[in-house]
């Protein structure tokens, strides 16, 4: 059975969670690029990162040690912290 | 005269020695009755075995609607089914009065009490209550997926100041409002900063967060009606970037009755109620009024006491006036005071034996409220502990006495802290250089006693920069 719990809160935000708010423009704005490790990735993401430029934004690259498991949390932890909006590759 | 129809219902449970006593009653009622009595057992329906027809109420729900409270119950009823009389536990007369069955369990001994219904077994009011009265609870239902950790997701939702939280079940929140005669959908005020209109019920939700007793919950409800008090001024203690916070002192019976600490450690931690009913409004503030650090809340520091800062004032000195007292109630009444506080300063004092030194050496620390140039700006309490208080019982002082001669001591020539003066740039306004300055604006010095017997240390609490009507005053609110 389901197990509820009781909304604390004066119930403005919506019971589901929420997508936190979209960029605004690229133009200064750090963007995350996550190699999961899949082939062919790396070139995938060397046009995105030519499109970012482009558009002015700041790239950073990073990659996951497997494709098979979920991120490590502490790469988690740096792109949250380093990036402003993070974009994964996600499959070959 | 034809007699009228009845129809009887009849509660019981295998788990009774007298429900088991009037077996052959009930087979002997089924058999005369037939379809006008039926029969609810609470726990095992195969129980009574001499009779078919049961109806299993291991629900309990009609032993809840009906409010049984013994077994054997025995309910007549009209054709209409409402209920005319009851008889319980197991006298033979009434019975056989009852029914109309002059020879009922005739073999039976006179008389036998019954036992509690299984709606009285300890907790079971509240369950009962969440499973039956469905439309009490309105706040919205948070489902959880099986794969997700309940403890994790209070703080993944936002709803933590970042310790640990007791989820909020309806459960819990059921026996939390258990101890209120207020409506669960009665609202006390809206909460800062969003103005967001706070039931009951949301308050009972924060307070099971915080850790509270149900018995706590009318302290909690005061407390939020004292925040919500225009002189508080809680909007703007939030937002403020200084250190302050709502600091409640409890005075009063209530403070016994719920287990407060105004001894050892008054102000530290270790006791549950001075702990969470603290707790519980900050939860107030930051879950239903929006109130969240870094958005409105722009404390530059902050301090350990926007965690929790509640305590109660020791009453055991009948000559010395309490808080309360000094805002107009009586040692009879329960009242939450909440001033809006910073951290703890402490004051020592080992060698004073008389009130004069005790006052003058005290009153070179008050000056340090804020800084030592900041006068009629911060309020602030003292907590006066008991060999502090001991130094002026010995010299027949009590309250009024420290107060004024604090604030003849406090007196200062506005020259000597004005802007620039010895080379500090902080200071009073130039404009009072030729005015002998109050420390303290006349409402803005409270005193509380409080601590352990041991130790001549006192504790100053400055309070916010904007004191006052500018800002804040210490509000009082009676506990219902």
């Amino acid at each position: 059975m389901s197990e509820f719990l009781l909304d604390p809160t004066a119930e403005l935000a919506p019971a589901k969670r929420q997508l936190i708010p979209r960029l605004q423009s690229l133009k200064g704005a750090t963007i995350g690029l996550l190699d999961i490790s899949k082939p062919r990735g790396k070139e995938f993401l060397d046009e995105i990162e030519n499109l970012l430029l482009d558009e002015g934004a700041e790239v950073n690259r990073y990659i996951k040690p497997t494709f098979a498991r979920i991120a490590p949390r502490q790469l988690n932890q740096r792109i949250s912290v380093e990036c402003d909006a993070v974009i994964e590759g996600l499959a070959d | 005269m034809e007699q009228q129809k009845h129809n009887y219902s009849l509660v019981v449970k295998k788990d009774c020695p007298t429900c088991a006593l009037i077996e052959p009653v009930i087979k002997q009622l089924s058999d005369i009755f037939n379809n006008s009595l039926t029969i609810y057992v609470q726990d095992d329906p195969s129980f009574p075995e001499s009779v078919t027809d049961k109806i299993d109420d291991s629900s309990l729900e009609f032993s809840y609607k009906q409010n049984i409270e013994i077994v054997p119950t025995l309910i007549r009823s009209s054709d209409g089914l409402d209920e005319q009389a009851r008889i319980f536990g197991w006298d033979k007369s009434q019975w056989q009065e009852f029914t109309g069955i002059e020879n009922l369990g005739a073999n039976l001994v006179d008389f036998k009490p019954g036992c509690g219904s299984k709606t009285q077994d300890p907790g079971m009011t509240e369950v009962l209550t969440l499973r039956f009265d469905t439309d009490r609870l309105q706040a919205r239902k948070i489902e959880l997926a099986e794969s997700e950790d309940i403890m994790e997701v209070c703080f993944e939702r936002g709803w933590s100041d970042g310790l640990p939280l007791v989820p909020p079940t309806p459960l819990r929140v059921t026996r939390m409002l258990s101890s209120t005669d207020c409506s669960a959908d009665e609202i006390v005020g809206s909460v800062p900063p969003d103005n967001r209109p706070c039931t009951i019920e949301k308050i009972a939700i924060n307070a099971v967060m915080a850790g509270c007793k149900p018995d706590y919950l009318q302290v909690v409800i005061a407390a939020l009606k004292a925040a919500l008090k225009d002189e508080f001024c809680m909007h703007g203690l939030l937002c403020t970037t200084y250190f302050s916070t709502p600091v409640m002192i409890v005075n009063g019976p209530i403070t016994k009755q719920i287990g407060m600490n105004s001894g050892v450690n008054a102000l530290g931690q270790g006791n549950r109620a001075n702990a969470t009913i603290g707790r519980a409004l900050q939860l107030i503030v930051r879950n239903v009024g929006g109130g969240i650090p870094g958005g409105i809340d722009r404390a530059t520091l902050g301090n350990p006491g926007k965690y929790t800062f509640c305590f109660c004032e020791d009453e055991s000195d009948a000559k010395w006036p309490s808080l309360s007292m000094d805002r107009g109630y009586t040692r009879e009444d329960s009242v939450i005071n909440l001033f809006a506080g910073s951290g703890v300063q402490p004051f020592v004092d080992q060698q004073s034996r008389h009130p004069e030194s005790l006052v003058k050496n005290l009153a070179n620390s008050l000056r340090s409220v804020a800084n030592t140039r900041s006068f009629g700006m911060a309020d602030a309490i003292i907590v006066i502990s008991p060999e502090h208080r001991r130094v002026l019982r010995e010299s027949d002082w009590t309250k009024p006495n420290l107060k004024q001669a604090l604030y003849d001591e406090l007196k200062t020539p506005g020259a000597d802290i004005i802007r620039g003066k010895d080379g500090i740039a902080e200071g009073m306004p130039a404009k009072f250089k030729d005015i002998l300055l109050n420390k303290f604006r006349d409402d803005g010095l409270h005193i509380v006693g409080a601590g352990g017997k041991a130790g001549m240390f006192s504790a100053i609490i400055s309070g916010w920069l904007a004191s006052g009507e500018k800002g804040s005053q210490l509000v009082s609110q009676q506990i219902n």
